[in-house]
Parts: C-alpha cells; sequence; structure tokens
C-alpha cells in the first residue's frame, strides 16, 4: 500500500504526475470502488465542501460521474454550464473565475474547449481545479480511469501493449492516456487515418502503425476512440462505412490480438463505426467497468485535492 | 520536543497477551450467550490482528468459526478538515449484511473514543445490527466521548503525553504492549 501522500492543489494534466503520484490516486480509488457496493453508497469525509462543476462544453457522462462522485462523498455539488453561464452574456474568464472565487468553493471541476483554461483558473483562484477536459489537450480523470480498469482486469499495467486506435487528433484522452501509460511502463501503439493524425505525435515517444492490423498485433489492451461525427468528424474521412472497413474494430480483426485481451472505449460509442456491437457488447469489453470505475477514481481524486489547502491569490 | 525523552516500559509480554486474549473471548462469549450471531469487525490497523486472535481464541473454545470484517474508519474522521494531507483511505470489508447480528467492535487501544464514534457511524452505513460492543486490549483513559468498552483487557493509566503502542504478532512480528512515557515534569 502507498504511504506518499498528495501535495498538489489541483488536478491539470497527467503530463507533471510521477508514478507514484499516479499509484496513490489509483491505490486510494480502489478503497472508494466498496463504497458502491455498501447499502448507504455514501460516505461523510467532504460534508461541507462545495465543489463547483463548471462546464463549458456539453458533457453528460463526465459531468454525472463527477456529480455522482461528490454526492456519495457528501460534497455539495453546484452546476454552471455553458448555456446558462454569465460567460454567453459576454463575461471574461478571468471575471468568471474571479466571481467563483469570491463564492469560496471548496473545488473547481472545469472542462472548457481551449487548452490551458483550467491552468488559468487554477493560478486565480485558492480551491483545488480539476481539469475535466481542456480542448484535445488532457482530461486526466479519464486517463486514470482506464489506468484503474486495465490494472483492474489485468493486474498490472508495467509491460502491457496498448493500441489506442481512431481520431488520435482530436480525442481529448489520448494525451492523457499516453503520458499516463508511458510514466506507468507500459508500450503504446497508435493508429488511425493520416486526417485524424497529429504531425508530432511521435514526440510523445509512441509507436504509430500504418494500419489498423499492425496496431492490433499482439495487443494487451485496445483503446477505441470515438470518431466525432458531430463535429469535424465527418469530413476528414469519405464515409462511415469505409471507415468500420478500415479502422473499426470487429470480432475477426480482434483475433489479432492476445487471447485475453481487453477493449475499451471512453464512450459515447459510434456502434458500427469505430467498433462492431458484437466486440463493444463481448465478452472481452470492459466499456462498463469504465464507467463504474470512473466513480471511485473521481471520488479519490476529490479526496486528496481536498486535503490541500490553496494560497491566497 | 527539546529536553523530552521517551521512557519504554513493557507492560505485557507475550505470554501475558495471550492470557488476557483469552480471557476476553470468554466473556465475549459468555455476554453473548453463544457465538451464532457474531461477527468480530476488526478496526484498521491494530484492530484486525486482535479480530484475528479473538476469532482464534473462540474457535477452539467453542469449535464455531466466527465471522470477522475489516473496517477503515478513515472515511468518517472528524478531524479531515484540520489536517492535511489526506490520510491514506485503505480498504474495508464486511463479509455480509449485519443486519440482526451481534457485531464487536475490535481496537487495540481506548483513548479519546474518537476512533469508535467513526467506527459506529460507518457501521450504521453497513445495516442495523442487533447490538454493538466494543472490545479493546488497552483502556489507556482520557475520553473525550461518552463511549466505553464492554470487554477491555487490561485498563492504564496514562499522561496524555504517553504512547501506548500494542504489537502483533502478524503485523509486527512480537506480541507486547509497550507504554513509551513521557518524562516532561508537568
Amino acid at each position: 500500500m502507498n504511504e506518499f501522500s498528495w501535495s498538489r492543489k489541483d488536478l491539470l494534466g497527467i503530463a507533471e504526475l510521477s508514478a507514484a503520484e499516479i499509484g496513490l490516486i489509483l491505490d486510494t480509488a480502489e478503497s472508494f470502488r466498496e463504497v458502491a457496493t455498501r447499502p448507504i453508497k455514501k460516505v461523510p469525509t467532504l460534508r461541507g465542501k462545495t465543489v463547483i462543476n463548471l462546464f463549458f462544453e456539453a458533457s453528460t457522462r463526465t459531468r454525472s460521474s463527477f456529480e455522482i462522485a461528490e454526492k456519495r462523498l457528501s460534497a455539495d455539488g453546484l452546476n454552471f454550464s455553458s448555456a446558462s453561464s454569465a460567460l454567453v452574456k459576454g463575461e471574461s474568464l478571468i471575471d468568471t473565475a474571479l466571481n467563483l472565487q469570491a463564492m469560496a468553493p471548496d473545488l473547481i471541476v472545469i472542462r472548457h474547449g481551449h487548452p490551458g483554461v483550467p491552468h488559468m483558473l487554477a493560478r486565480r483562484v485558492a480551491a483545488g481545479v480539476i481539469n475535466a477536459g481542456d480542448g484535445a489537450h488532457e482530461h486526466p480523470t479519464q486517463a486514470l480511469l482506464d489506468a484503474f480498469t486495465i490494472r483492474q482486469a489485468k493486474g498490472r499495467i508495467e509491460g502491457l501493449r496498448v493500441a489506442i486506435i481512431g481520431d488520435i487528433e482530436h480525442s481529448r484522452v489520448v494525451r492523457s492516456n499516453i503520458h499516463l501509460l508511458h510514466k506507468m511502463g507500459a508500450q503504446v501503439v497508435v493508429a488511425g487515418p493520416y486526417t485524424m493524425m497529429p504531425a508530432e505525435i511521435e514526440a510523445l515517444g509512441v509507436e504509430v502503425a500504418h494500419n489498423l492490423d499492425d496496431a492490433l498485433r499482439d495487443a494487451d489492451v485496445v483503446m477505441m476512440l470515438r470518431i466525432q461525427l458531430e463535429r469535424q468528424g465527418k469530413s476528414l474521412i469519405p464515409s462511415v462505412k469505409e471507415y468500420f472497413n478500415l479502422f473499426g474494430l470487429s470480432r475477426d480483426r480482434l483475433k489479432l490480438a492476445k487471447d485475453d485481451v481487453v477493449v475499451m472505449h471512453p464512450g459515447p460509442m459510434n456502434r458500427g463505426v469505430e467498433i462492431a456491437s458484437d466486440v463493444a457488447d463481448g465478452p472481452q469489453s470492459v466499456i462498463l467497468e469504465q464507467v463504474s470505475n470512473g466513480v471511485a477514481v473521481r471520488m479519490a481524486v476529490l479526496y486528496l485535492l481536498s486535503g490541500v489547502r490553496g494560497g491566497e491569490e | 520536543m527539546a529536553g523530552e525523552t521517551k521512557r519504554d516500559e513493557r507492560i505485557l509480554d507475550a505470554r501475558q497477551m495471550r492470557r488476557i486474549v483469552r480471557r476476553m473471548a470468554g466473556e465475549l462469549v459468555e455476554q453473548n450467550e453463544g457465538v451464532e450471531d457474531l461477527l468480530l469487525v476488526g478496526i484498521r490497523t491494530r484492530g484486525v490482528p486482535l479480530a484475528e486472535a479473538l476469532a482464534a481464541e473462540i474457535e477452539a473454545m467453542e469449535g464455531v468459526v466466527v465471522a470477522r470484517g475489516v473496517l477503515d474508519i478513515t472515511l468518517y474522521r472528524d478531524d479531515l478538515s484540520t489536517i492535511a494531507p489526506q490520510p491514506v483511505v485503505k480498504e474495508t470489508h464486511i463479509p455480509s449484511s449485519i443486519e440482526g447480528r451481534t457485531v464487536v467492535l475490535c481496537d487495540d487501544v481506548l483513548y479519546t473514543g474518537r476512533t469508535i464514534r467513526a467506527a459506529l457511524d460507518a457501521l450504521i452505513d453497513y445495516g442495523r445490527a442487533k447490538a454493538v460492543r466494543l472490545a479493546v486490549l488497552i483502556d489507556r483513559g482520557h475520553r473525550e466521548l461518552p463511549i466505553q468498552g464492554d470487554v477491555v483487557g487490561q485498563t492504564l493509566a496514562t499522561q496524555p503525553d504517553d504512547l501506548v503502542v500494542v504489537a502483533f504478532e502478524a503485523t509486527d512480528q512480537r506480541d507486547e504492549v509497550v507504554i513509551k512515557r513521557s518524562s516532561r515534569q508537568e
């Protein structure tokens, strides 16, 4: 068990974390998982603490996951979403930050379309700031819940071969995942259409496969990424059908991976686009475990950050 | 602290500890008039080996395996907002429903009573036990809450600055109770 203690006010990204810090979050989440199995799924730990959920971009599952985590810890959660926020009335981000600070929250969970906004907020407020996704930059709690799910399925992360497939460029989860998997000693291979592959990707130390089959071969874990059909996704691929033929995960193709491979997807899934239904619902899928584990991991993060006092600004 | 030294004094050795645990097990069986509905719950860290030792003695006495559980009270502490960083949370394991059972909370040392208050709150979140009892190896006084042990191994007169250290074979490779007395003159 980890006896190392947490000292950061904020969780902004995985890039700056050490393997020991990641290990502490995962071990703490292990203990919180038990709370979900109790008849009364609530502990009094964060009673009297206020958490503001500040979502400048739509998110159902990440926000719900944070909300459930907050409720299970007895914190008071408060939701601000972009549609109702003063930001649409022309308030600057800095004024929003100062107004939030004046309400004296203990923690702020923020999602924003632009990279670096959570970092700016963290410098302005005494509250602990949790990045729930800043554009395509980092989404640390998703990477942590993915790592937790891998550890649960495989017993370890070190030495595993993890294939990440799909829209590498626009995914908000891929950078955090690459950082985390490398820090914990896994090997990462990525594959996707050229139009969805960032130019600098090799700089992150990943292997780039030229096609899906090369990436899948001998993989211990396959992470499928979502094609953002509602955004740029449609214009970057010739057709949904062709995308599935080239990069979609079917049962036959999954046979290239190790026999005990696990399949993951951060959701929401496009069945028949990036993943076949029989794979998503199949025995190797841990997609729903990812969702359950997300609550435990977010409880761990809320718990650890709430013990660190922020300085006055 | 400067000018302060600790004198170690052994209160119990392995043989004395064994006798006391055996007597406590006997008292538990007697008070409960049987062992069928008993659930021994050890409070982390050193309530756990005490619960195991009591269970072993009861089994030797009655020929019945007693159910055990492990409770981590970190999430129920009343000092979380005053200490930093956050203490490490470890797993709780309560084997089955506590509904209708007599739960015996086990801890090595009873001091302020705050740990037991937290343990009671935690336990209540697992259901409605028929009764909850408290078994402690050492009662060192200085209570800050109205909590008393039902089965007590030994009562020790201590100063608030003293440290009572209980070691168990399972966690510390030896059975003994040592008091580290503060020599500072009040």
